[in-house]
């Protein structure tokens, strides 16, 4: 006996096994290495497997009964099932996983091929038996997202405008797009910004207008997607923090953007979170109303007070605008 | 599990496949490697028994449909076997580029609580001899995540049973605990609900998985409850979402380069002397109002009243509640 095999979970050892007799006799003469990276074992675990099933079979377990394998070289082709011909059939969880993967797949606004996607899922949720009780809408800029992913798939460079919402500017830039991803129920367009040299990720509901242009996507070579992590924003720890005292009809905010801290102990909360600009937390602040005031930093409180008072302040004069705040915050 | 454990599971699945009569329990004791014991001695009798609970136990957490029944009236022990029907994985027949989207999707879980499942399912299917190409791309991705919750609460749809758990809303303080019986899960531009009959509220409601504090409580037999036919779940959670008709015009003077996030929901931007006059349609005026606040100094709306006076309204209320303290109260207005 020479025990479990490492990092293999208590049922997982068996699972694998009554998968991989039906596995190989689908596969005669595969390569065993082959076979270990498919079903992502190691080599080394996968003939200790095969050297357990060799000793398995029906009962009587005579040399017509038990599970027999012909080696040659590398190849293995497994010459008696002993009836395990086919897989165990899917678990309502490995049901539900794929089947609501796939769901979401086909809702994905400019998938390239929906009809395909619903294919496949008609013929998984009949082998899945019951249907699960899941429904998937994902709403989104199916137009947009469309001729963005085909620029995408079409390898050319995308001149776009872009509302920049952290900035509150809009403006006009060459991008060489790399990806196109759902994150959070928006469309982005990953790839290469002209204008910052640098990986940027385009919500694509901001992407005011789109161009395509006659020359190839070249993001340079050190251009790499960014892995996805909880979501598109993870703000850094140099970024400025903002604490925000919020109102009971403001709390949504906590559940809306991603919070450094949020401490509900009392009537108003105490919502702390890190911001790009001070001048999007000013204007965030000043479009929650008074369900909101600035505990800190000081300059943000100022200018929130600063642009209310000076809005304020147009209205009692017959025409035009304030004069411009400070652009402090 | 031990390497003897398995190979006697291995062995026993191998058995109650090929069998067509029920065996009893002494039957496998004496038929299947593994098993071997002096039925005599009460002990080890005993450990047999403990033993082959535990094994079945095993099998069915796998998954394994272990049938239980008696092949004629005269047998008065119980047997045991797996129909071959409901243990094997029905023939899919996927095509190749079929296989390669099921293999998208399984991966799209990588980040996720149901990649485990997702990725044993796929090797299900590769076991049945379907190859699936790891290097497919559908040029979209979503990226799928779900609440902690969202397994339970499937779980129990799936099986009709009813469910508790706690539940709170932010403008609330204290979660209350909900009963109801779940009807179905819900993804909604990306957010989880569960729909379903809310037997305190007695009427349908829907709860936002991110909601849920604490775990979820099943309980009550499976079968409790059946939903409406007909029932479109999406629709309880999207009813309020529907698009709204802007039938209101607000002229606003914004500041020339700025407020970028005004200009581009106008129906129309025209440079003025004392600034671009921008015409936007809207629903509520109310809203409109609260909306341009956030634009401080840089937007002025001139008409209609309405909007304008709400702008004002608002604008008061902030400059009396950001006050800085100590500090002279300034005029407002």
């Amino acid at each position: 006996m020479t025990g479990r095999p490492p990092g293999s979970a208590a049922t997982g050892w068996l699972a694998r096994l009554l998968n991989l007799v039906p596995y190989l006799h689908a596969r005669p003469g595969m390569r065993v290495a082959d076979a270990a990276a498919d079903l992502g074992v190691s080599e080394q675990q996968l003939r200790d497997d095969l050297e357990l099933l060799w000793v398995c079979g029906l009962p009587g377990y005579g040399p017509g009964d038990l599970i027999d394998m012909a080696f040659d070289g590398d190849r293995v082709t497994i010459t008696y099932d002993a009836g395990m011909d086919r897989p165990l059939r899917l678990t309502p969880d490995e049901a539900l996983a794929l089947v609501v993967a796939l769901r979401m797949l086909a809702e994905t606004p400019g998938v390239a091929d929906r009809a395909l996607v619903d294919r496949a899922l008609a013929k998984l949720e009949r082998a899945a038996g019951q249907p699960a009780p899941i429904a998937v809408r994902l709403t989104g800029n199916a137009d947009r997202l469309a001729r963005v992913r085909e620029a995408v798939d079409r390898r050319r460079a995308l001149e776009i405008t872009y509302y920049s919402a952290t900035r509150d500017r809009t403006s006009t830039r060459v991008v060489d797009p790399m990806r196109v991803m759902m994150v959070g129920g928006h469309g982005y367009l990953e790839g290469w910004c002209r204008s910052a040299q640098q990986v940027r990720r385009f919500r694509v509901d901001r992407i005011d207008a789109l161009t395509v242009r006659d020359e190839p996507a070249a993001p340079p070579a050190q251009a790499r997607p960014a892995p996805v992590v909880d979501g598109i924003f993870r703000p850094g720890q140099d970024l400025p923090l903002v604490t925000l005292r919020v109102g009971r009809g403001a709390r949504w905010i906590a559940e809306y953007y991603p919070c450094e801290q949020v401490d509900e102990s009392a009537d108003g909360w105490l919502v702390s979170l890190r911001v790009t600009d001070l001048a999007w937390a000013r204007r965030l602040v000043l479009g929650l109303g008074p369900e909101v005031v600035v505990v800190g930093p000081p300059e943000l409180a100022e200018a929130v007070r600063v642009h209310a008072a000076a809005a304020l302040d147009a209205y009692a004069t017959p025409t035009g605008l304030a004069a411009a705040p400070a652009p402090a915050g | 599990m031990s390497r003897a454990r398995t190979e006697r599971l291995v062995n026993l699945v191998i058995c109650l496949l090929a069998t067509r009569r029920f065996l009893t329990a002494a039957q496998i004791a004496t038929t299947v490697a593994g098993y071997e014991h002096d039925p005599d001695d009460p002990r080890a009798h005993e450990a047999f028994q403990r033993k082959f609970e535990r094994d079945k136990a095993e099998l069915r957490s796998l998954g394994v449909p272990l049938e239980t029944g008696t092949d004629s009236i005269f047998d008065t022990e119980p047997g045991y076997r797996i129909a071959r029907r409901e243990y094997a994985l029905p023939d899919l027949r996927l095509a190749p580029d079929e296989a390669a989207v099921v293999g998208l999707g399984a991966r799209l879980w990588q980040h996720a609580g149901l990649a485990a499942a997702a990725s044993s399912g796929l090797t299900k299917l590769r076991a049945a001899g379907v190859d699936v190409d790891p290097q497919a791309t559908l040029g979209v991705e979503p990226v799928v995540s779900v609440d902690p919750s969202f397994a339970p609460l499937a779980a129990a749809a799936r099986e009709r049973r009813l469910v508790r758990f706690d539940y709170r809303v932010p403008e609330r303080d204290a979660p209350s605990t909900r009963r109801l019986q779940p009807w179905g899960v819900v993804c909604w531009r990306t957010r989880w609900y569960v729909v379903g009959f809310d037997l305190d509220r007695q009427d349908v409601r829907c709860f936002r998985l991110s909601r849920l504090v604490g775990p979820v409580t099943t309980s009550g037999p499976a079968g409790a409850f059946t939903p409406p036919a007909d029932v479109d779940l999406i629709s309880h959670v999207a009813h309020s979402w529907g698009p709204v008709e802007r039938h209101g015009r607000a002229t606003v003077l914004v500041r020339p380069g700025h407020a970028d996030g005004v200009r581009r929901w106008a129906e129309r931007v025209e440079p003025g002397p004392d600034g671009d006059r921008a015409v936007l349609a809207y629903h509520c005026a109310e809203e409109l109002a609260h909306w341009l606040v956030g634009y401080g100094a840089d937007v002025r709306v001139l008409d209609p009243p309405e909007v304008r006076d709400a702008v004002i309204t608002r604008l008061k209320e902030i400059t009396a509640s950001a006050e800085p303290v100590p500090a002279p109260v300034e005029a407002a207005g």
